[in-house]
């Protein structure tokens, strides 16, 4: 499916944002356009307050555009759906409900029947490899282990829109190379489109069909690089490594402006 | 993901204890709760002591020693010493209390624990409500002995009416409080699989702020057995207020000890058994743990 010509899955049409902060108006994010297309992985990369976060929550349903529109197969995003999944930094997992009951949330809500709920749980808990922790509370686990949770509990209820916010962010190293590896894995099993915000240009470079490069004071998208390299994709060859510079370049040129 | 077994054990994860591990933390778990009982238990035998002494020596005659406050125990348990209108009552006497602590306690519970839930979550009741209780809640549980009496009448339900008083107000704030600390991510992670505003408060609301519900429960059941002299003051003839009231007026001091000995061993009881369901309640929250 990677290869044949996709239909967009998302679209953003001037979508700006603007919060009152006491007195004042900020303007979080300035005429925002763009259209992915379904099973892209996309990652959003830029300096702190460059508005990632908000387009991403934009696009989950917790926050309303000021203006613009913001659509899903040409259907009008107006709040949170199970067709969007939200992977937090800080996991977000329900912390009275063991590893089986938070992936199988979702299938609940939906009044599926139990023995439906079951089998797709079951599905899911092996997917990210969990069986034996399946029936241990949040705080039993680590912190890789739960954002493994998180992302299974989204997988579980059909959303075909990952959207990620750092998620990786609070781990070390090595789990961190671990769980890209089994993001990419799951994304090119399940045909999920992903969208990925993140502060490593390295990262973004390993995961992304295509990196967007935003730029702060408001918030922009400044470019769209595609990342045609091959997967699996090796982080020491010459080609990964000629793309993470232009992109950190793209980064810092964006950050001399502001510093003004 | 392509070999789940070796998976998780990159990631640092707590693995299951070795067996003589295993052995080690259970001994020690048994030296620790041997140590709690001894000690517990040894404090109040201190203090008992202590009064003894303190009797003996001043030779006063207006505070009884703990012997004669025992004779009066066992009198007011099984009989046989006295023979008054006391002896051999004491189930009667705690079954008229528990009736009217645990009614006013579960009445308090029933509407604290909803309203709560609900002020802490919809701004509007919050808006509506919230000054209310600030101004109610001030006020002294004695202050409202002369309106309940008008309201219910000499009797029980004066003291069941009391006692709600007490126990309503540490149920709602906790309620009130454990809802709005509760991760607003949770609320937005249940949105987003689908779960509907009203499934929220049962799947969302309830387990989320369990922890202050529970902890507002026993300490609401603490007031509940404190007001009970209070709420038995407003006429009704049975009951270990009552009792220990007519142990002032009759000027039985031991009476008056003894029934303030079994109303504290009551409210102990009660709040082992809300510490127990609230260890198995919490389970998943290692901090709740006691």
């Amino acid at each position: 499916m990677n290869d044949a010509p996709r239909a967009n899955i998302l679209s953003i049409r001037g979508v700006t944002k603007r919060f009152t902060l006491g007195d004042d108006e900020v303007e979080a994010l300035a005429a925002v356009d763009l259209t992915i297309p379904q099973g892209e992985f996309v990652c959003l990369i830029g300096a702190s307050g460059c508005g990632k976060s908000t387009l991403l929550r934009i696009i989950a349903g917790f926050e309303e555009p000021s203006t613009g529109e913001a659509s899903i197969r040409g259907k009008t995003i107006s709040g949170p759906g199970r067709d969007r999944g939200m992977v937090f930094q800080d996991y977000a997992l329900f912390p009275w409900m063991t590893v089986r009951e938070n992936i199988s949330f979702g299938p609940r809500q939906r009044q599926l029947p139990p023995r439906e709920i079951a089998r797709t749980t079951g599905e899911f808990v092996k997917m990210v490899g969990l069986e034996r922790f399946a029936d241990r509370y949040p705080s039993q686990l680590s912190g890789g282990m739960k954002q493994r949770v998180a992302i299974a509990r989204v997988l579980a209820n059909d959303a075909n829109i990952l959207l990620m916010d750092e998620p990786f962010g609070a781990l070390d190293a090595l789990t961190r190379e671990q769980l890209q590896h089994e993001l990419l894995q799951i994304w090119s099993r399940t045909g999920v489109t992903a969208i990925f915000v993140t502060h490593s240009v390295e990262e973004a470079v390993l995961l992304a069909d295509r990196v967007l490069v935003m730029s702060a004071g408001p918030g922009r998208i400044d470019s769209d690089v595609r990342i045609d390299l091959a997967r699996p994709r090796d982080v020491s060859s010459p080609e990964f490594n000629q793309l993470r510079r232009d992109i950190a370049q793209r980064l810092t040129s964006h950050l001399a402006p502001s510093r003004a | 993901m392509t070999d789940p077994a070796a998976t998780p054990s990159r990631d640092s994860e707590p693995s299951a204890p070795d067996a003589a591990a295993g052995v080690r933390r259970r001994s020690r778990q048994r030296r620790d709760k041997l140590q709690a009982i001894v000690f517990g238990a040894g404090f109040p035998i201190l203090l008992v002591l202590l009064w003894d002494r303190a009797v003996a020596i001043t030779g006063t005659r207006l505070v009884p020693s703990p012997y004669q406050v025992a004779v009066m125990m066992y009198d007011f348990t099984f009989g046989g010493v006295y023979d008054d209108a006391f002896s051999g009552t004491i189930l009667i006497h705690v079954w008229k209390s528990m009736q009217r602590v645990y009614g006013g306690f579960f009445l308090a519970a029933l509407i604290g624990i909803p309203l709560g839930m609900m002020i802490g979550r919809i701004k509007i009741l919050r808006q509506l409500l919230d000054p209310t209780i600030s101004l109610l809640r001030p006020i002294p549980v004695t202050a409202w002995l002369p309106l309940s009496m008008i309201f219910f009448g000499l009797g029980p339900n004066a003291a069941i009416f009391l006692v709600f008083l007490g126990a309503f107000y540490p149920i709602l704030l906790n309620t009130m409080f454990g809802v709005r600390s509760i991760d607003p991510r949770l609320f937005e992670a249940a949105a987003m699989l689908g779960c509907s505003e009203t499934g929220m408060f049962r799947q969302i609301v309830l387990p989320a702020s369990l922890p202050a519900i529970l902890n507002g429960l026993r300490i609401a059941q603490g007031f509940a057995w404190i007001l009970i002299v209070v709420g038995e003051m407003t006429g009704v003839p049975t009951g270990l207020g009552s009792v220990v009231m007519d142990g002032r007026t009759l000027s039985r001091t031991d009476l008056v000890i003894t029934g303030m000995i079994v109303i504290g061993a009551c409210g102990f009881v009660t709040d082992r058994i809300i510490v127990a369901i609230s260890n198995r309640l919490l389970s998943w929250s290692p901090q709740h743990r006691e």
